[in-house]
């Protein structure tokens, strides 16, 4: 079963084609990493996927939901890391994950075992845990809002480059948190720069260019991956 | 498909046009010359009293009155056909009769105010219901278009809007109702239409009134709404532009410089 | 069926507990109600004595209409406030995601505004007993129409809070739109007060009506619309 289906989708950001009709198949259980150069649409797609875009054409289908039609159907089951934090700077480490461990619809017992096995995850350690979001370094917060979003143990995980800004054990977290979720049976979409730390993980890479999927390594017998190179690669 | 039309006007809205233009001198006619001033006869002392002169505003101010609420009241419904069915098309709708209406309910304060000058021997009643209510209403739609100008994406700002719109309409009868209690009295009532001799010829004028500033609505809607379907049509075009731009992109795009190399170690 | 509908009005309210303890947990931390937006409060209300050139007499009858200004000057801050939490750290697009209904995100918010205004409104009355020299005549109406006009303001706040935010023009657009709509509760809350403190011969329970009306519409409206607000 695919868990994300575009097809022809077009965003909009203002009136500004983000995503210029792209097309993207993913199956459940899968990995995969979507690179591109900046501008190329990653952003915009992984939100597109979360459903906090309305597509203005082509079909988007998300966990088995049309999202042009039902964009919220999917709320609760994806979780989106973008490149702001989501947190709440007065509230410390632990607040801010209870509390998004409940605005999920957790009840109180289940959300702080989660909560502590995602704060384990993500290495936030007990005297982390009391401190007020406010005065965390980036890459700290970062591995915060990491966590809020694993208490929810999402069946399709949206990360927005979540390397950008962590320190080497902060990465490796990541890495472990990516392979977990894949072992749990969720699927995730990440876009990185950090291609070979991702490539690891992931068999399948998409390359988004121009708001559109210019290379899919899964099928590049298709020939889809010429356009690529044509494009001016100095050693093609 | 471009729609290359650069004008709002068309045939029928030019007959419009004239016809409204004929009406408005015919209004005018009426209003300002073939009309009686408002001059009544005290039956006991015979002094002159009424409104003398200024009655004639009147057949401009009640009807653009009239009008001012037929705005709002489409805005209103517009926004909440688009709340309801999200098409541009009550949108564009919506703005148009919104900056319709403001302006003439600007008109229907500033003539108001002219008239109650020498009629109430003021500029302005606090305790009057009517005005009160017109001047916040004012100041809602102000509001209304003061967001319909801020920089956001269209459709976030077609429901903000839509929102605005019938929160304000929906405030009308509370502010109406609480600037009635508050000084429980109003000049409108007692002093304009219910004592005014209503003649032959100054119902005839008053109802012209209605009609002409009926077409000068029809018109005015006409032109605005086709301005604002224009832009959105505009928009459109924009995008398909821009979608066609990014597609020709992809062909000159350097993307393996962007991402380092797509094969093999880096 | 039936158990479906208690138990989702259950959730609605749990939700809208959880955001509202929240919001009063970071003000409790920050602190900029009492901070800030407090002594401005008071700092509005010694601006009206020197406008009015101190003559308490004055003050004294005029007292429940700069007492209501005063709240709404205020409830703008405390509604800024409110909206900015959410917008600092693009926190509104994780509650977006988080499923919780939008009317819970609404009702819990109102709530820590309307409890913030409610500490003002105590502020802002022993500061014109104080500086105005005006006499609680009447505590429970007082109170009473405390309470009502500020379950108003809040919600109403709440609301257009939210939709002057993520829009680039924030902080200037909120007043212009917020204000207009407003009026019917300055109206009523000062005449309500004219009665309570004893300012003028009128009789506020009659104003409490329009009061409450406001407050349920604006609550009810409030919960419908700002799902459809912040679902762009």
């Amino acid at each position: 079963m695919s868990v994300v289906e575009l097809r022809g989708a077009v965003a909009l950001l203002g009136r500004f084609p983000a995503l210029a009709g792209i097309d993207l198949s993913v199956e459940a259980g899968q990995t995969v990493l979507v690179q591109g150069p900046n501008g190329a649409g990653k952003t915009t797609l992984l939100r597109l996927c979360a459903g906090l875009l309305r597509p203005t054409a082509g079909e988007v289908v998300v966990l088995g939901h049309d999202l042009t039609a039902e964009r919220r159907a999917v709320r609760r089951r994806v979780a989106l890391l973008g490149h702001s934090t989501g947190l709440y700077g007065d509230l410390t480490v632990a607040e801010n994950i209870s509390f998004w461990a409940r605005a999920a619809g957790l009840s109180g017992a289940d959300s702080e075992s989660r909560a502590s096995a995602a704060a384990e995850l993500m290495g936030l350690d007990r005297r982390l845990l009391s401190r007020t979001v406010n005065v965390l370094s980036a890459g700290q917060r970062r591995r915060t809002s990491i966590a809020a979003l694993a208490v929810r143990r999402p069946e399709l995980w949206l990360l927005d480059e979540p390397h950008a800004g962590l320190d080497q054990a902060g990465r490796n977290a990541v890495d472990s948190l990516i392979s977990e979720a894949v072992g749990a049976g969720a699927t995730v979409l990440v876009s990185s720069h950090e291609l070979e730390r991702v490539r690891s993980l992931s068999p399948r890479v998409v390359t988004v260019a121009a708001g559109m999927v210019v290379a899919d390594s899964s099928s590049r017998a298709s020939g889809t991956e010429r356009d690529v190179e044509q494009g001016g690669a100095p050693d093609a | 498909m471009v729609d290359t039309t650069t004008t709002t006007a068309s045939p029928g809205s030019r007959l419009l046009g004239l016809t409204t233009l004929v009406g408005l001198a015919g209004l005018i006619l009426f209003a300002f010359v073939l009309t009686e001033p408002d001059v009544r006869l005290h039956p006991t002392t015979g002094e002159e009293f009424g409104q003398f002169d200024a009655v004639r505003l009147l057949y401009l101010h009640v009807p653009m009155a009239v009008l001012t609420y037929a705005a709002f009241l489409t805005c209103a419904v517009a926004s909440a056909g688009y709340l309801l069915k999200r098409r541009p098309w009550w949108d564009v709708t919506a703005h148009a009769s919104a900056e319709v209406g403001t302006v003439f309910c600007g008109l229907v304060l500033v003539t108001g105010s002219i008239w109650g000058r020498p009629v109430w021997n003021t500029w302005w009643e606090w305790g009057d219901v009517r005005l009160m209510t017109t001047l916040v209403l004012f100041l809602l739609f102000t509001g209304y278009l003061a967001l319909r100008r801020t920089p956001a994406e269209p459709q976030r700002q077609a429901r903000r809007a839509a929102i605005v719109a019938l929160v304000a309409v929906l405030d009308i009868p509370l502010i109406n109702r609480s600037v009635e209690w508050w000084e429980n009295r109003t000049l409108h009532q007692q002093s304009t239409l219910a004592e005014l001799k209503i003649e032959d010829l100054t119902l005839f004028t008053l109802m012209l009134g209605l009609v002409v500033f009926g077409l000068v609505f029809a018109w005015l809607m006409l032109h605005r709404f086709r301005v604002g379907w224009l832009e959105h049509a505009q928009a459109g075009h924009e995008v398909a532009l821009a979608i066609a731009e990014r597609h020709a992109e992809m062909e000159t795009l350097d993307v393996d410089a962007a991402i380092g190399r797509t094969g093999g170690a880096r | 069926m039936l158990n479906r509908e208690v138990r989702q009005m259950r959730e609605l309210f749990t939700d809208a507990g959880l955001v509202a303890t929240r919001d009063l947990r970071i003000e409790a931390r920050s602190r900029v109600l009492l901070n800030q937006v407090a002594p401005f409060a008071l700092l509005v209300l010694v601006l009206f004595g020197f406008a009015l050139d101190a003559d308490q007499r004055t003050l004294r009858t005029f007292a429940p209409g700069l007492f209501w200004v005063t709240v709404l000057l205020a409830a703008l801050l405390a509604v800024q406030r409110s909206a900015s939490i959410e917008h600092a750290d693009d926190a509104h697009t994780g509650l977006r995601l988080s499923g919780m209904a939008a009317a819970s995100v609404f009702l819990g918010k109102a709530a820590a505004v309307f409890i913030q205004l409610m500490v003002l409104e105590v502020l802002l009355a022993i500061g014109i007993v104080v500086l105005y020299g005006s006499e609680l005549d009447n505590p429970v109406l007082l109170a009473v129409t405390a309470v009502a006009a500020a379950v108003g303001v809040a919600t109403t706040g709440t609301l257009y809070g939210a939709l002057a935010s993520g829009l680039g023009a924030r902080d200037t657009l909120l007043p212009i739109l917020l204000l207009p709509v407003l009026a019917p509760v300055l109206i009523g809350a000062t005449r309500s007060f004219d009665d309570a403190l004893g300012a003028a011969a009128v009789d506020g329970w009659a104003w409490l009506g329009l009061l409450a009306v406001f407050g349920l519409v604006a609550t009810v409206l409030g919960a419908l619309a700002y799902g459809a607000m912040i679902e762009d």
